[in-house]
């Protein structure tokens, strides 16, 4: 099964779950496994139309899904998806 | 309130870090364990990945984000938030901040003024209200 790491700041929305596995074979169908078995991170990752959120961006293993298939990137047993929220700022 | 307490080695790292990267931002992540009082025990360096004024902004690299998660994992520790440094800006969140800014993070500013540090707050985003709370500091 693959896992997905679910980031700390959205823990509060997977009852402080740190991880979620599913059978799914798709970044998206793995993402959509964990949003219904969590309704209320749906929103925290996806937009109203089903996609993933432009501020969020998904690895599999150290890749980016956006230099592979996108949402479409297979997985398999043992993959390792992360969900990396965009970590910035500035003082004015 | 939101109430945290900083281990003198964790308060100790991000003020010289702010000091030794001005006047660029410096910014790192914090770890330690979450309850009535959030308790930050660790602090660590993370290189601002800003392309551009870096005097004025910082980013925190993907990669950089998931190795933390994983430090966090593997040593039974929270990831509990970020810093970063104002150069010659007080400790408060700009706009630039409040538009980033994560739920449950807290947000640790150190001011550094002409290379010398002035004051380190830490702050929290009250999601409802849509800006930073500061939290206080034990």
């Amino acid at each position: 099964m693959a896992k997905i790491i679910i980031p700390t700041p959205l823990r509060k929305f997977t009852n402080s779950q740190s991880s979620f596995e599913s059978q799914s074979e798709t970044v998206r169908a793995v993402v959509q496994d964990l949003v219904d078995s969590n309704p209320s991170l749906g929103p925290q990752i996806l937009d109203d139309k089903g996609n993933i959120r432009s501020f969020i961006r998904i690895f599999v293993g150290e890749e980016d899904i956006n230099v592979l298939d996108g949402a479409q990137t297979a997985v398999t047993a043992g993959s390792v998806i992360s969900i990396v929220p965009a970590i910035a700022g500035g003082s004015f | 309130m939101h109430k945290i307490s900083i281990s003198p080695e964790a308060r100790e790292l991000m003020i010289k870090d702010g000091k030794d990267t001005f006047p660029n931002e410096c910014c790192g992540f914090f770890y330690g364990q979450d309850g009535e009082v959030r308790e930050i025990t660790l602090a660590k360096e993370v290189i601002n990945s800003k392309e551009g004024d870096q005097r004025r902004r910082f980013e925190i690299s993907p990669l950089a984000y998931m190795k933390a998660e994983q430090y966090a994992l593997e040593n039974n520790l929270t990831l509990l938030g970020v810093y970063h440094s104002h150069p010659n800006h007080p400790a408060v969140p700009s706009v630039h901040d409040l538009a980033k800014a994560m739920p449950y993070f807290s947000y640790i500013i150190v001011s550094v003024m002409e290379g010398e540090f002035n004051v380190l707050r830490s702050w929290r985003l009250n999601e409802e209200k849509g800006e930073f709370e500061e939290e206080t500091i034990f």
